[in-house]
């Protein structure tokens, strides 16, 4: 899994609440039994000016010049509400987005995201409109820096933001970590807890 | 703020989902992460196949295969005579491609056309899979439904679910507890998708973000499981961890004799078990909140969101002037998504469409429900109205007690099981610009098909409306 430490990139705006996972990654896009081949097919409904089709609808924020290479998203709350796809976050990573900043986040998709190297920032949403605000005057040149080892974000004139995360979360994406790997050292313990369990609960077990 | 599963007198009380997490619980890890023990995985072609896949490149296996189910219920067609073949592009390879990694993972796949198929959260409950007390995953959002039963049942990503298959374990942050006590008796005709439509309206979509929700209270006990089972579905919906509820002696009479229920000795012990399993009476929790359910009425979402809803007897409501920027760019994309102006009658909508199916609305007792409304009477000229049976059990069933006949007589599709146009897939949809009355979870912009205006309501709603030909409220067709 890819590492997340400290990423500068372009902020593009996408401030509506509960964005939907099936509005980040409709349905008719996920084509292969992959999770390769969807960053194409990101917000497909919203940028292109036809369902299926590739022509880009020159309004969609990503389509516009000034945000052309962004690698955050700035959002409103719930983002990634929804359908548990995974393909959302898959989307997104293949896109070239390495963080969301947004007041919440649906709960799967925030552990998708965790698990795919991309980084969910919760800050208020005052201070993710300061955030558009503050870029939208020249997005290229008026960049945001994200740094988890000091869980900050700055905004272009400078101003600091903390966030919390979880510090498994904050782990797994500072090492990049493979948490099935990691779980499967404490093997002995699950079958000790397994043996316990099937003492007690047998019929959970005989099917 | 009170710290759940303690009392003044410090003798531990636990509620149901403290009980189901310690008994599952490995390990505590550093942050308020646990290792918890996984029972039972559910997979779907979907989601599922891709889990499989990644699995087996990566030489990994599957501990418990005889604990891991998969059906075909997300790309499958439902037209009759259905194959592998389906209107989803290239939906032939997901269905394919379960099939084979199915096979080689050893794990029990209930194929197409196979007596057992049907959507995972009907197919669940009615073959005895989800049991209380137990826990149970499966990389589809709706998993909480099955936490109607008493179980610990959650939605999750594709890579949890090779976790929890590789391990049988998933690295879980406890949720917080909020109980919702539903008071008081339903009035005819309003039912538990009302409940849950009125929840969410009520208190937002992120209402219960961070929570594990017990759903309690008269109006509760007196669900059926089937109707249990639709309440629970939607906590996803009000961005719950998942939704339970205390299993009673109607959960043990429903699971006595289902195929993967605990036989023999162990139904004894296992239903002695079952009855334990309830919040202790003076066991707080991190949130409570009440709901007079005897002043409730069919609810309808009028948006693109499920908290954009009211009574269908109501009106798109008018923007408060202090609205955040992001919350009037929202509710002003949703009046236009939805070509509807504020202040406008709900009833005044004509419908295009009407579909009754989905895992919150397939189950026998909904199609009843909407058969009941529409025996004898004909839906509108123009609507197309379909009717997708949530399992093969549920549709012989019907079948067998002339439900088809009702829905066919009326002017309904009669459907093979399958998930079908709950959302749209690249196949089947209805068109652009068309609303549709639905009995599934999600109005999302899109979500039955581009430009399609999703109208959410209870089977009785979606069946009174078809009739009408635009949104009504089923007390108009009282028998």
């Amino acid at each position: 899994m890819k590492q997340f430490t400290v990423h500068r990139g372009v902020a593009a705006p996408l401030l509506r609440v509960n964005v939907d996972t099936d509005a980040i990654i409709p349905s008719r896009e996920m084509k292969l039994v992959s999770k390769h081949g969807l960053g194409e097919g990101l917000f497909a409904g919203w940028r292109y000016t036809a369902p299926g089709g590739r022509e880009p609808e020159p309004q969609f924020v990503l389509n516009r010049p000034e945000y052309s290479g962004a690698s955050i998203l700035l959002s409103g709350r719930n983002f990634g509400c929804g359908s548990s796809r995974e393909h959302a976050v898959w989307a997104l990573a293949e896109y070239g987005i390495r963080a969301i900043v947004a007041p919440s986040f649906g709960v799967i998709f925030q552990g998708n995201c965790e698990r795919n190297g991309i980084l969910p920032v919760v800050l208020e949403d005052a201070a993710v409109q300061a955030l558009a605000a503050e870029v939208a005057p020249d997005p290229q040149r008026c960049q945001v820096e994200i740094d988890l080892q000091q869980q900050r974000v700055l905004s272009p004139a400078g101003h600091s933001y903390g966030f919390d995360i979880a510090s498994s979360s904050r782990q797994m994406l500072l090492q990049g970590l493979d948490q099935i790997g990691s779980t499967l050292q404490r093997l002995d313990e699950i079958e000790a807890f397994e043996r316990e369990l099937r003492q007690r609960r047998p019929w959970l077990f005989e099917l | 703020m009170r710290v759940a599963g303690s009392t003044t007198a410090g003798n531990m009380t636990k509620t149901l989902f403290e009980k189901l997490w310690s008994d599952h619980e490995v390990a505590r890890l550093e942050d308020g992460d646990s290792l918890v023990y996984i029972d039972r995985v559910f997979l779907h072609e979907r989601t599922g196949s891709v889990a499989l896949e990644s699995l087996s490149s990566e030489g990994r296996v599957i501990r418990a295969p005889s604990r891991v189910f998969c059906s075909m219920d997300h790309i499958v067609d439902t037209l009759p005579g259905r194959g592998d073949e389906t209107l989803v592009p290239n939906g032939k390879n997901f269905i394919q491609s379960t099939r084979q990694a199915s096979r080689q993972a050893g794990i029990r796949l209930f194929d197409v056309n196979d007596s057992e198929q049907g959507i995972v959260h009907v197919v669940s409950p009615e073959l005895g899979i989800v049991q209380p007390g137990c826990t149970l995953v499966c990389p589809d959002s709706h998993t909480c439904s099955q936490g109607a039963l008493g179980a610990l049942a959650w939605g999750i990503g594709s890579s949890q679910a090779e976790h929890a298959m590789a391990t049988n374990t998933l690295v879980v942050k406890k949720p917080r507890t909020m109980r919702v006590t539903f008071n008081g008796q339903l009035p005819a005709l309003v039912s538990a998708k009302d409940m849950i439509l009125h929840l969410i309206a009520r208190y937002t979509t992120a209402g219960g973000a961070g929570y594990a929700i017990e759903f309690a209270g008269e109006a509760v006990s007196a669900l059926d499981v089937e109707a249990r089972l639709t309440l629970c579905n939607m906590a996803v919906e009000f961005s719950a961890f998942t939704a339970l509820i205390a299993p009673d002696e109607k959960v043990i009479d429903y699971l006595r004799g289902r195929t993967y229920a605990p036989g023999g000795a162990n139904w004894e012990a296992a239903a002695a078990y079952w009855r334990s399993l309830h919040s202790d009476a003076d066991a707080s929790f991190d949130r409570e909140i009440e709901v007079d359910c005897s002043q409730l009425a069919p609810f309808v979402s009028w948006g693109t969101s499920p908290q954009q809803a009211c009574e269908v007897s109501g009106q798109v409501p008018v923007p408060d002037a202090g609205l955040e920027a992001s919350d009037s760019t929202t509710l002003r994309k949703a009046f236009e998504y939805m070509d509807v102006q504020p202040g406008q009658a709900l009833r005044e909508l004509a419908i295009d469409g009407a579909f009754i199916g989905s895992c919150t609305n397939s189950r026998i007792s909904d199609l009843r429900e909407a058969a009941a409304i529409l025996r004898g009477r004909q839906v509108a000229s123009g609507v197309r109205a379909i009717c997708v049976p949530g399992s093969q059990a549920v549709k012989r069933e019907a079948e067998a007690e002339g439900l088809d006949q009702v829905f066919t007589a009326a002017g309904f599709e009669w459907r093979e099981p399958g998930c079908s146009m709950c959302f749209y897939a690249g196949g089947e949809g209805f068109g652009a610009g068309q609303r549709v009355v639905s009995s599934t979870n999600r109005n999302f912009e899109g979500r039955q098909g581009p430009g399609v205006r999703s109208h959410l309501a209870s089977p009785a709603t979606v069946a009174a409306s078809a009739l009408a030909g635009r949104l009504a409220d089923p007390r108009e067709y009282l028998p």
